[in-house]
């Protein structure tokens, strides 16, 4: 390596640990996270690829349509990546949107043998292409399935913005692992989409730290939904995404019975709790109220001293 | 049709399916003498944890012992929204349940779903859209998202939307758009026997292969999703 490149690298790798996920753009996101200057991106914004759907509702296209998929060096390897830019109609799932991580997922099927990382920052479907972005993310589980049943290792980071929800969050369930920051919402129904439904009295959207104590990182964590939760710096999910890349296995019928067992007992266990905190404390947590003030190191090694991971059974 | 007139009209030679508070379970023998396994969501019923796990244990169960197609019949309410179902990880649930058709479907397990109601976003998505065939019957409802959600978000009027809907099958409910984009392969006519129907597909089952998105082209619903896919495998493949 040449004087020059060291010195980018190295500042690329400051940059990464003070870099906020949350903030950053998606490309920012891929930049820092992968080894400096290795990622090629493929049908990138110049070829400008925009929704066809978004101009019926007089609505601005973006040229890449919210999302940036190519190929990087993950220390050294190749990886495939794809990004969601959650500050672009939320980083809703379009029929461009979603054909790009279908098509990337389809290339690590035949390949075998590099993994793939999903920088999720979504909420879902897009609603203004409502069908072809359900049936995106339809196409796109099938994809993810398909992937790791060739034996690919597909990894999914959440911490960005618009957190992942909607089948956003059907596609978490898909992959291999998940790291998780704080900030990082999983879930299905959003909060407004709960108290519109069913009531105030259900779900108060408002009620910020019921959110993250009900969808949010930490209780995924302790839940056993994401297997390493790491501190809010792009830095963060680079090691965190090394880290499962070392640790998960091939995919096969023993790991979908062993999801069956661990979701029946996670129900058995916590069935009938009313709030996080109660899962909390049934899992042995002292304090469990103090929870979600902990700070990322004291609250890593609590959550590992509880232990639980979906790593072999999803 | 009910469920029951379905039923019937699926299995002239008997089957032992039930409804069980909206879960349906239990298997058929088909004309050709194989026996399918039977699951489903009846009655407009919510898909939350105790339904996806119970749906998934019947699909796991029965690849231990069985072999024959699955059907999965589909009459659902959309995923259910409540914080009970959001603090125990529904996305994990719902996502399982789809794991285990797609798994099902690749390992000699061809899936069918037929959609014979409602259904919507994450009960579709664990349901009818992770299945390999996807079968309309007439009078099925599906809304991926309902057009009054849809005035909320967009700051559309009804009126507005309901007139966009008209030019393009993309955000519209309704079979018939779900079929434009790829995702609804055939519908069935109910004035014939489904039996037939069903051993007609059957026989020219297509393979695992997911071309749904090449299907949306054909029939002018998804005009590009089957291109960028294309184009991005490519690329990737190309850049090894």
């Amino acid at each position: 390596m040449t004087a020059p490149l060291k010195h980018a690298a190295q500042l690329s790798a400051e940059r990464a640990q003070t870099t906020s996920f949350y903030e950053a753009s998606a490309r920012t996101r891929v930049e820092l996270l992968l080894d400096s200057g290795s990622f090629v991106e493929f049908v990138g914004p110049e070829k400008r690829e925009v929704s066809p759907h978004l101009k019926i509702f007089d609505l601005p296209e973006q040229f890449d349509d919210g999302i940036v998929v190519g190929r990087g060096r993950l220390d050294g390897s190749p990886v495939f990546v794809a990004a969601q830019e959650g500050r672009f109609m939320g980083g809703a799932f379009g029929e461009v949107h979603g054909a790009k991580l279908t098509g990337l997922l389809r290339a690590a099927r035949e390949i075998e043998s590099i993994p793939v990382l999903i920088l999720f920052d979504t909420g879902g479907v897009r609603l203004q292409e409502a069908n072809a972005g359900e049936l995106a993310i339809a196409e796109i589980m099938r994809a993810v399935m398909e992937a790791r049943t060739a034996g690919v290792k597909v990894i999914g980071l959440i911490g960005g913005r618009s957190g992942c929800y909607g089948g956003g969050g059907l596609i978490a369930g898909c992959c291999s692992a998940l790291a998780v920051s704080e900030p990082g919402r999983i879930a299905v129904s959003g909060p407004e989409v709960i108290e519109t439904n069913r009531g105030v009295e259900e779900f108060d959207s408002r009620d910020r730290a019921l959110v993250w104590r009900t969808m949010g990182g930490k209780h995924r964590r302790l839940l056993g939904a994401a297997d390493v939760f790491t501190d809010d710096t792009v830095q963060g999910f680079r090691d965190a995404a090394l880290e499962l890349l070392g640790l998960v296995g091939a995919f096969g019928l023993d790991k979908l019975q062993a999801e069956q067992v661990r979701l029946t007992d996670r129900l058995r266990s916590f069935g009938t709790c009313r709030d996080a905190i109660d899962i909390w404390a049934a899992e042995g947590i002292s304090h469990a109220e103090t929870v979600p003030d902990l700070p990322a190191d004291q609250f890593i090694s609590l959550a590992n001293k509880i232990g639980r991971t979906s790593r072999d059974a999803r | 049709m009910t469920l029951d007139d379905i039923l019937a009209s699926l299995f002239p030679d008997g089957h032992d399916v039930k409804n069980d508070k909206g879960v349906i379970f239990g298997s058929a023998t088909l004309r050709s003498g194989v026996k399918a396994l039977v699951i489903g969501v009846a009655d407009r019923t919510a898909v939350g944890l105790d339904e996806a796990i119970k749906l998934s244990g019947y699909v796991l169960d029965s690849l231990e012992r069985e072999t024959g197609p699955i059907l999965v019949l589909v009459d659902s309410d959309s995923q259910r929204m409540s914080k009970r179902d959001e603090l125990l990880g529904l996305n994990e649930f719902l996502s399982h349940l789809a794991k285990s058709l797609i798994y099902a479907d690749m390992h000699r397990r061809p899936t069918i779903g037929l959609l014979y109601g409602h259904s919507a976003a994450g009960a579709l998505l664990a349901t009818g859209l992770a299945t390999r065939v996807l079968v309309g019957l007439p009078g099925a409802a599906p809304a991926v998202m309902d057009l009054p959600s849809m005035a909320k978000v967009t700051k559309l009027s009804m009126e507005a939307l309901e007139e966009k809907a008209k030019s393009t099958p993309v955000f519209a409910p309704g079979l018939s758009n779900l079929a434009k984009m790829g995702a609804v392969r055939v519908t069935w006519n109910d004035a014939g026997s489904l039996a037939d129907q069903l051993d007609t597909l059957l026989a020219n089952m297509p393979d695992a292969h997911d071309r749904r998105d090449a299907l949306g082209k054909e029939r002018g619903g998804r005009l590009k999703a089957a291109e960028i896919a294309e184009r991005v495998r490519d690329l990737a493949l190309q850049s090894q």
